[in-house]
């Protein structure tokens, strides 16, 4: 009998969300116990701030660039390789559940087999989809063709109404405001905690290790679609957190003069966002203007965004008591981490975007080793990336990890970090979509963020940013353009080049918005 | 400001002839033999109602079936399009095979992403729907620009 490997993931959320690092809004304390008896890192990022691209990377092991999915609406190919199809072909039962999205939502058509997963019935007998055995699928509402909503419009019809349409009658995102603050994406849900989509994905988790024998090793992800917009958690928990008493985030400057003047020392798409004449990707509600955020609205979000993730520390305790009712505590590798960040007012912005900052790139994660494994618990500060789960998975399942992965297991501490060379991790961004374009290529290492820009609709490729973590965390000065730091923005630059995958040829298509 | 109407076009080279092409997709009651996720249609004059995989009916309209230029032309008239144009034309190339190009063009522009993402994969099941696998082009579901 071997680990177990429970990953958890959540979609869209801060790294400064969880009580474990530093969060003073939302109390965690489930994972904030797993992070004590384990190794947390803090400086995680992805390598898309992006859904697809960033829960490819996770199956994967590799970057965007090498599995293809440069954008929301592409999908990864069936035969892409997975790590659960490498485990479940050395043994481990394999099961997803929740929020998947390697294929496009938008798919009247069911081109996608994930949305007609749930009307077509189980896989049969000894197939899988990406390795996975077993696949219950939800997203972030109460309709569509996923299992989640399937349920709920099979059992729970009255209750639909209650969620915020994530899409407007336009299919864009959707921009009307609720809540007290008419914040937008928010809503007051009366649906019963029972039957939110959070508890529903730890019932159903916990339903499948019901179906397992004592004896078999499993890799289940969990995959939560809290605390992603629409910030609709049921009414009944909303009363946890006052807004009102919500501080504002570090990030968030107050004064508009001194917001707009960070804005402008950046490249041009994010005053021109802000401003609201340039979308430039589907990611947020094209009707909704970021200069008219209010700081009462970033309080309103942020306190639901905690209740989401209150919630998602609850019911993941419900699934660790019953893996321990199981017997399996002493063998249970958990992983916790998100795809990718929300921006929750830094800058005065929401939501997500090419925007390579901490809100979008610094990611809660936290590795709890079986405590068989006796791993000392730890904090890593050096640099690592979602592209790193995967190996990691190989290395608790005891199996090497196979050439195509990019990424190396986790370290287990600084030490080991060094030792290993993480040294820096990469992100990247693509976006085209009606005629605008954005590419950024990103490079963490040491105290420096630095992105480069290609050429595209607001940019002509001499662009960039750079941002020195130690002296500014909240990348309020870009100092790109600073000739005393030329050389080593050459040298980051240079770096950053030096290790970036190949784009796939032939590229994948865009096939649909999200 | 962002785009309310989008605009999409994909193409594919198949190595057949054009009439061959036109014989298939230039049969407005045949496009369910090539269009992904189209599992029937019916056509009544200019009418006509596609039933996707999902179980949506989706109600069209004839525009242009001109076998001569070897373009067909409809419009999606359900609730949630204000506008839709499906453009579809058959080129004969220097060589006498044939270049396929799919335009779609809608309001809202999402739409345009969602039906022009079908689009692109049934031109790439076009070889296949042709007896033309075994081509270079039928090993390739990428084939489709």
């Amino acid at each position: 009998m071997g680990r177990k490997i429970l990953l958890v993931t959540t979609d869209q959320q801060r790294y400064d969300t969880l009580g474990c690092n530093g969060g003073s809004v939302a109390s965690t304390p489930v994972v904030d116990a797993l992070a004590a008896e384990g190794i947390r890192f803090e400086r995680a990022h992805p390598q898309s701030v992006v859904c697809m691209p960033s829960r490819s990377t996770i199956l994967t092991g590799q970057h965007p660039s090498t599995h293809g999915v440069w954008m929301n609406g592409v999908p990864l190919p069936l035969d892409a390789p997975s790590v659960a199809e490498l485990l479940h072909t050395s043994g481990y039962r394999t099961a997803l559940v929740g929020k998947a999205h390697f294929e496009p939502f938008l798919d009247p058509f069911f081109r996608f087999p994930e949305n007609a997963l749930a009307t077509s019935g189980p896989l049969a007998p000894g197939a899988v989809h990406r390795g996975f055995e077993h696949l219950e699928l939800a997203t972030h509402g109460a309709i569509g063709p996923l299992h989640y909503a399937q349920w709920m419009m099979a059992e729970h019809p009255e209750a639909l109404g209650g969620f915020y349409p994530a899409l407007d009658g336009t299919l864009q995102v959707n921009a009307a405001g609720g809540g007290d603050t008419g914040a937008p994406q928010v809503k007051v849900n009366p649906v019963e905690r029972g039957i939110y989509h959070t508890d529903w994905v730890a019932d159903r988790t916990i339903g499948w290790l019901d179906s397992l024998g004592d004896d078999e090793d499993w890799f289940c992800w969990m995959s939560f679609p809290d605390p992603h917009h629409p910030w609709d958690p049921p009414e009944s928990e909303v009363g946890r957190i006052d807004w009102r008493e919500v501080p504002l985030p570090g990030g968030y400057p107050e004064g508009r003069a001194e917001r707009e003047a960070i804005l402008d020392a950046k490249p041009r798409h994010w005053r021109l966002w802000y401003d609201g004449t340039l979308v430039s990707n589907y990611e947020a509600p094209a009707d909704w203007v970021p200069a008219t955020l209010t700081a009462d609205q970033i309080r309103e979000v942020t306190a639901r965004n905690a209740v989401e993730c209150e919630l998602i520390d609850e019911a993941l305790g419900r699934v660790l008591a019953r893996t321990a009712e199981r017997g399996w505590a002493d063998d249970l590798d958990v992983v916790f981490t998100t795809d990718h960040g929300e921006l929750q007012g830094d800058f005065g912005l929401l939501f997500k975007g090419p925007y390579h900052v901490d809100a979008l790139m610094r990611l809660p994660l936290v590795w709890r080793p079986a405590p068989s494994a006796a791993a000392a618990p730890a904090v890593v500060r050096r640099p690592v990336g979602l592209v790193d789960l995967a190996p990691t998975f190989c290395a608790i399942a005891g199996i090497d990890a196979p050439e195509w992965m990019e990424g190396r297991s986790l370290p287990v501490d600084d030490d080991d970090a060094t030792a290993r060379g993480f040294e820096r991790v990469l992100t990247e961004w693509d976006s085209e979509l009606f005629g605008t374009d954005v590419h950024l290529r990103t490079i963490t290492r040491d105290h420096w963020v630095c992105t480069t820009y290609q050429p595209g609709t607001s940019h002509d490729g001499t662009e960039g940013e750079l941002y020195d973590l130690d002296d500014d965390p909240l990348q309020r000065v870009n100092r790109w353009d600073d000739p005393a730091l030329r050389p080593v923005r050459d040298d980051l630059v240079a770096d950053l080049w030096d290790h970036q995958p190949a784009a796939r040829r032939p590229r994948l298509v865009l096939e649909a918005p999200v | 400001m962002t785009a309310r109407r989008g605009s999409v076009r994909h193409d594919i080279q198949l190595s057949c002839t054009p009439e061959t092409v036109w014989a298939l997709v230039g049969d407005p009651a045949r496009v369910h033999e090539w269009f992904t996720g189209i599992v029937s249609c019916t056509v009544e004059g200019d009418l006509r109602t596609v039933v996707t995989r999902s179980g949506l009916p989706m109600p069209e309209r004839l525009l242009t079936v001109d076998p001569v230029l070897r373009r067909i032309q409809y419009r999606i008239t359900a609730p949630m399009f204000t506008e839709h144009l499906g453009t579809l034309d058959v080129h004969t190339l220097a060589d006498g095979t044939s270049l396929v190009v799919y335009s779609t063009d809608a309001e809202p522009a999402p739409l345009a992403l969602v039906i022009g993402g079908a689009a692109r994969a049934s031109l790439a099941n076009l070889p296949a729907a042709l007896g033309l696998v075994g081509a270079a082009e039928g090993h390739d579901p990428k084939g489709a620009r």
